[in-house]
């Protein structure tokens, strides 16, 4: 009984932060600006289709270059010494101190002609763009995002029993053997709950491409952002559209794991 | 090694406490009687609060007058919009834009002004009295006009331009900048048309579309602010902004330099407003007289750039500014530039949607 009156609380910013707004958002995208009952706003927002497909996809490689970068370092963080993982991970969290549309402006100077990066590989002889591509948005949402898929996959990893990897090496399985048969399925939670941490915000952000990419690369949130100017109907039509999708992405993603992973 | 980095450090806080409690001191040192408040909804970056060794307006204000500013500030018309119409919020004072006044005073959203209690409305000059959007002189009092034009790095554009043409050029594909605004950038692609963009219909506005469309391939981007960072840092060829805002940028970097269209451009400006939602009227009317006294307002016009439509205060304004044709453009071409303020609102929506489609394409 004492638990159920210390979640009120929680259950009260439930409602207020999260559910009465997605029923407002619901409302809004089935109603025109007088209010009456339509669907010509899910119309309007098929026209974005395009937009979307780039949106998931961009997140998608994004997902992946983060899960095939974290998935290693994770791994040699749980073998390295205590203190010296404690250093790692700090090393991670540091540029999240920043705040994040900073970090996007530190990658503009470091992409853009006469940059760093450009006049470093102009001295080898390699010319190039560097920024306004898709590339460069990719880029950004990888070190925006990376963290996210280090940290879950390392706490998942680092609880691996040790027992558990001496017991398959007693009974003669090989280091390959021990990854592939301990270390890789006990750590699928991570991963799953990595890839949804990383998914999810990469595939709904927005500004990111409107700072790195060109006039290509518009992503859905900078639409939706752009159409709640004059047009919330259909604003809240795409909104609802990505947040089905997300939903969908997250029941397919509890399909692989058990639920615990999922936040 | 250490010691010398804790001494280091605790320098730096004992320093920044000292500066806090400077900082905390200075406000607090004389408190005028209390006067009430007065909630001023303004656009961002728009007055001197301090800046560069100017006046911080605001605090000068509370000094002089004893009311209390509360100062918030939005980006967009749209957000002043949304803001008044569905939020609970109380604004004594907005500084909405051309169209959006023609749109609140449809809207019967703005509340008649006291004239007698702004006497400065006198130094303004007759050209922004009886604004379009406001014929017949109840609603508004204007703080600031300016032109759009064009900023072009002189390293990368060989001829002056003298047309919006310039950034159709195919020779400076992938180098042009485009302005991230439906308006502005209908109206550039209207005017090159041969569309007047303050009588423009929804034809006129598929036409700008088309030939919106056809300059996508060309741009590097469509920016906003991001257009300081492109061109001050030379990473760009040419871009159309407010020549306000270009006259900042020529100061950060010596290959700027700036052009007319030589048929007209937008003239654009916003005007100080008290929406019906309004509590403290007599303040608001304070605020608005205060930002026009000739020193506030010379003040203000050093800090933005943008033109000041104040006689008295352009006076008090030093050479460089007072002479730049960014700031002042001439009566001439004045004369030439149309304003955009009676758009209908189904053209404006119209506008707002072919262009993030123009985008999403």
């Amino acid at each position: 009984m004492k638990s159920r009156k210390l979640t009120i609380p929680y259950i009260i910013w439930m409602l207020v932060f999260t559910m009465i707004p997605i029923v407002m958002i619901g409302v809004t995208a089935f109603t025109d600006k007088n209010g009456a009952f339509t669907l010509s706003n899910f119309n309007n927002a098929l026209f974005y289709t395009n937009v979307f497909t780039k949106s998931l996809f961009i997140a998608f490689i994004s997902t992946l270059i983060c899960l095939v970068a974290a998935y290693p370092l994770a791994y040699m963080m749980t073998r390295m010494k205590k203190s010296t993982q404690n250093t790692v991970i700090m090393l991670i969290m540091i540029p999240m101190w920043m705040n994040f549309l900073l970090r996007i402006y530190a990658w503009i100077i470091l992409l853009q002609q006469n940059g760093p990066i450009d006049t470093a590989l102009s001295l080898l002889g390699i010319h190039g763009t560097y920024i306004g591509n898709t590339g460069a948005v990719i880029a950004g949402m990888v070190y925006e995002y990376l963290p996210f898929m280090v940290l879950p996959i390392y706490t998942v990893m680092s609880k691996i029993d040790n027992g558990l990897i001496e017991a398959a090496r007693d009974l003669g399985s090989n280091s390959t053997a021990v990854f592939r048969k301990v270390v890789f399925p006990l750590s699928v939670p991570g991963i799953i709950s990595g890839i949804t941490m990383v998914f999810v915000p990469s595939a709904s952000t927005f500004l990111v491409s409107q700072y790195l990419g060109g006039t290509d690369d518009i992503m859905i949130g900078d639409v939706i952002d752009k159409v709640f100017w004059t047009d919330q109907n259909t604003g809240s039509a795409i909104s609802l559209i990505l947040m089905v999708f997300i939903f969908i992405f997250l029941v397919i993603m509890n399909l692989f794991g058990d639920e615990e992973a999922i936040a | 090694m250490k010691k010398i980095l804790s001494i280091l450090l605790s320098a730096v806080i004992c320093a920044s406490c000292a500066a806090c409690f400077a900082g905390c001191g200075g406000s607090d040192e004389k408190k005028p009687e209390n006067k009430g408040e007065v909630n001023v909804y303004n656009w961002d970056d728009y007055v001197a609060e301090g800046q560069d060794g100017l006046m911080n307006v605001i605090e000068e204000f509370e000094k002089e007058t004893g009311i209390k500013v509360n100062y918030t500030t939005y980006s967009t018309n749209e957000e002043l919009y949304n803001k008044l119409k569905n939020s609970n919020d109380n604004y004594d004072v907005v500084v909405p834009s051309e169209y959006m006044v023609s749109k609140l005073i449809r809207e019967k959203m703005l509340l008649e002004l006291n004239y007698d209690n702004i006497p400065n409305y006198k130094y303004i000059n007759k050209r922004f009295k009886s604004l379009p959007c406001d014929p017949d002189n109840k609603y508004t009092v204007i703080s600031y006009w300016g032109v759009t034009a064009m900023v072009y790095d002189k390293t990368k554009v060989k001829n002056k331009p003298d047309s919006w043409d310039a950034l159709w050029d195919k020779s400076l594909k992938g180098n042009i900048l485009m302005i991230d605004n439906s308006r502005d950038a209908m109206a550039i692609a209207m005017q090159t048309l041969g569309i007047d963009p303050s009588k423009c219909t929804k034809a006129d506005v598929d036409k700008a579309t088309e030939k919106l469309k056809e300059q996508k391939p060309l741009i590097k981007k469509y920016v906003m602010d991001q257009v300081f960072n492109e061109m001050e840092g030379s990473q760009s060829a040419i871009a159309p902004y407010y020549a306000g805002d270009i006259a900042m940028m020529m100061e950060e970097n010596e290959d700027l330099d700036y052009a007319f269209p030589k048929d007209g451009s937008n003239l654009f400006y916003d005007a100080f407003c008290i929406p019906t939602c309004a509590e403290n009227k007599e303040n608001a009317e304070a605020f608005i007289n205060f930002m026009h006294k000739p020193e506030i307002a010379a003040e203000n016009c050093k800090y933005l750039r943008y033109g000041c439509p104040n006689d008295e205060a352009v006076k008090l304004l030093p050479d460089d500014i007072k002479n730049s044709e960014l700031t002042f453009p001439s009566e001439e071409y004045l004369d030439k530039c149309y304003i955009f303020s009676d758009v209908e609102d189904d053209v404006y929506t119209y506008m707002q949607d072919q262009f993030v489609k123009i985008q999403a394409k």
